[in-house]
């Protein structure tokens, strides 16, 4: 290369300020949800001093955690530049096979765990497939498979219970393997935590890993951002997709069955609406609704507003009606301040 | 670098300073040679009986208006479309792509008019994209992050811009400086012959300039290149070789010795702003040549 002059390039780079450490700071997805998390934490903490101590936190972790698993898959997938309306009501649709299977047709507890995440995996297979096919909008598709499954999940129920609910799981042998696996409490400071809890820190850090340091990771911000431009440079962009899909039913499967486990029946009508709340979690988070942008940690920490606040409202002693007005609330200003963040994060950038 | 050794094939090379300034011989195997490319849409002649070749170290221009065909000539050599009649001759060898993917790995690389790139990630994201290198074995292996970051950095170097952060998002990126990535990104992923879809159309006429430059480079490094215009005045003091396009026929394929510039313009019904670039162009200083060629074609030019 006996040619390169730099010299024009080097006076554009004078142009550009230098990114400060707060800066750059501004620039991460997760940052406004953090901030917001204090805020949530300090007020109910002022309200209530139950809220801090061991008892009130453990109180609030755990609605966290659930929500946390499902926000973390979610908000992958909306980097990827999809919804899944389906992914609340799929929790159920994975807790009544597992429940109906053993209680009803006497099968061994893994065997039926097995079996319904093979059909939730089949359910995220079948949406993201309809997805990629048809290329119409994943709302679409999933609100048709939400509705299907919502009626499913009540009719099957009731054809073979003839109630709207199953229970007595803990009457079958093996009971105790996934018990202890999935809805088993750890004792800390005196207080018992459920081990959802942990199993939300994992996810959350398995999905971060994910996302930003392997192949996988930069085919889901790649897709999602724009979807042709990484078809041609050589990304695999309908096996991304659909493989964001069965995450969203793995996570599915796996609350589901937390779900199942710990209140040893489960409802046909479980999961159904917290599919909005993940989203809400995944936007407090940070995730952009075009795609493209976001983050795991973000959405974990958008579900632990969305916990705190839950209990919080509680704690505070007002009536729990009111918890979906603050949900919306927050997510509206959640909204608001990411994008006032990231404009002035990408113009500091020009 | 021998262009025409097939074990030179595509796969990345960490060390990309491959160019010494010597251009190799233009006769041997063409790296790409078009024979007689027909595509057909239905009742639609999108293309018709299309011949050129491209040969290493030489710059082929596809030249046409709106509606010429190139669009599916471009499509046809990356492997987006597969042609109806007619062959694809790959350094000598019949070949048809089926996918992108193909193409690339026979060292086509296209970079498109928007440039494949993603606006909201960072530029050594987007170099990486759909080729990341990775390290560690099973379930450790991971994209990694060091080298990809490290490697955008030189490869921009080498073509003559300093990014001073490669986390920078694409999209905060000029347009001259994203069309760079691009063509960074190809030369760097083993490409043996670069398509350029209208690189220069979008660009104000020192963008043009800057982007006329890297043509220049890549050529000397001993790539082929498929350069696809509109502009005659961009076209002529790069290309080697000329494909006119008009409505999904050819106008001719000729060599830089068989047509001049005012045959191609005349041809072309081009614009004016040529005295302007070459203008631009000395200015730059370093890439005198084409300025001063273009500077010639104006005096040359009648009227």
């Amino acid at each position: 290369m006996s040619v390169t002059t730099a010299a024009p390039e080097r006076q554009q780079d004078e142009r550009v300020a230098k990114v400060g450490f707060l800066r750059s700071l501004l620039v991460k997805p997760e940052l406004g949800s953090l901030l917001g998390a204090i805020v949530v934490f300090a007020f109910f903490a002022t309200q209530s001093s139950v809220f801090w101590h061991a008892s009130g936190v453990a109180n609030w972790l755990d609605p966290a955690s659930t929500y946390g698993i499902m926000a973390v898959v979610v908000a992958l997938l909306m980097i990827g530049g999809h919804f899944d309306l389906s992914a609340g009501v799929q929790l159920g649709t994975a807790g009544l096979t597992t429940a109906i299977l053993t209680t009803e047709y006497n099968m061994v507890i893994w065997v039926a765990m097995a079996i319904s995440l093979a059909l939730c995996l089949a359910i995220g297979f079948l949406n993201g497939y309809l997805v990629v096919r048809t290329g119409l909008p994943s709302f679409i598709i999933t609100l048709s498979t939400f509705l299907m499954l919502q009626g499913l999940n009540l009719g099957l129920t009731k054809v073979i219970t003839n109630t709207v609910s199953v229970g007595g799981i803990d009457q079958e042998p093996y009971f105790n393997g996934p018990q202890s696996l999935l809805a088993s409490q750890v004792t800390l400071f005196g207080q018992k935590f459920y081990i959802a809890i942990l199993w939300w820190v994992l996810f959350t850090v398995a999905a971060s890993y994910l996302l930003l340091r392997t192949r996988f990771g930069n085919w889901i911000f790649a897709v999602g951002g724009d979807e042709t431009a990484s078809r041609n440079v050589g990304v695999p962009a309908n096996r991304t997709t659909i493989t964001l899909f069965m995450l969203v039913s793995f996570g599915s499967w796996f609350v589901g069955n937390i779900y199942l486990f710990r209140l040893t029946s489960i409802q046909a009508n479980t999961g159904f609406g917290f599919e909005l709340i993940y989203i809400a979690a995944a936007v407090i988070g940070g995730c952009l609704l075009t795609g493209g942008y976001g983050s795991a940690v973000g959405a974990s920490v958008g579900a632990l507003i969305i916990g705190m606040t839950s209990q919080g409202i509680v704690y505070a002693g007002w009536e729990s009606d009111w918890f979906k007005f603050f949900l919306g609330a927050m997510l509206l200003l959640a909204v608001l301040t990411n994008q006032v963040v990231r404009k002035y994060a990408e113009q500091s950038r020009r | 670098m021998t262009d025409t050794d097939p074990t030179a094939a595509a796969g990345p090379t960490e060390d990309s300073s491959l160019g010494d300034g010597t251009r190799p011989a233009a006769d041997g195997v063409p790296l790409l040679e078009i024979r007689n490319v027909s595509k057909f849409f239905g009742s639609v002649i999108s293309l018709k009986d299309i011949s050129t070749t491209v040969r290493a170290g030489q710059v082929t221009c596809v030249l046409g208006d709106n509606g010429a065909g190139k669009s599916t000539f471009i499509k046809i050599l990356s492997g987006v479309y597969q042609a109806d009649e007619g062959e694809l001759l790959v350094e000598g060898t019949p070949t048809t792509f089926h996918t992108p993917r193909q193409a690339l790995d026979a060292g086509i690389a296209t970079v498109y008019q928007d440039l494949a790139m993603i606006p909201l990630m960072a530029t050594w994201r987007n170099f990486f994209l759909g080729s990341e290198p990775t390290k560690g074995f099973g379930p450790f292996k991971r994209f990694d992050k060091e080298k990809a970051k490290r490697i955008t950095r030189k490869e921009m170097a080498d073509m003559g811009i300093d990014i001073r952060d490669p986390e920078q998002p694409v999209g905060t990126l000029s347009g001259g400086e994203r069309q760079s990535v691009a063509i960074a990104r190809a030369v760097y992923f083993g490409a043996k012959l670069l398509i350029l879809d209208e690189p220069t159309s979008a660009l104000g006429v020192r963008q043009a300039g800057v982007v006329l430059k890297y043509i220049v480079q890549a050529r000397d490094r001993g790539l082929g290149v498929i350069f696809i215009t509109h502009n005659p005045h961009h076209a002529y003091p790069v290309g080697d070789r000329f494909l006119l396009l008009k409505r999904g026929k050819s106008l001719g394929d000729f060599a830089k010795s068989e047509i001049s510039r005012d045959e191609l313009t005349r041809l072309m019904a081009g614009g004016a702003e040529l005295e302007e670039l070459a203008h631009e162009l000395e200015r730059e200083g370093g890439k005198a040549d084409i300025g001063r060629e273009l500077a010639e074609e104006v005096k040359a030019l009648p009227g």
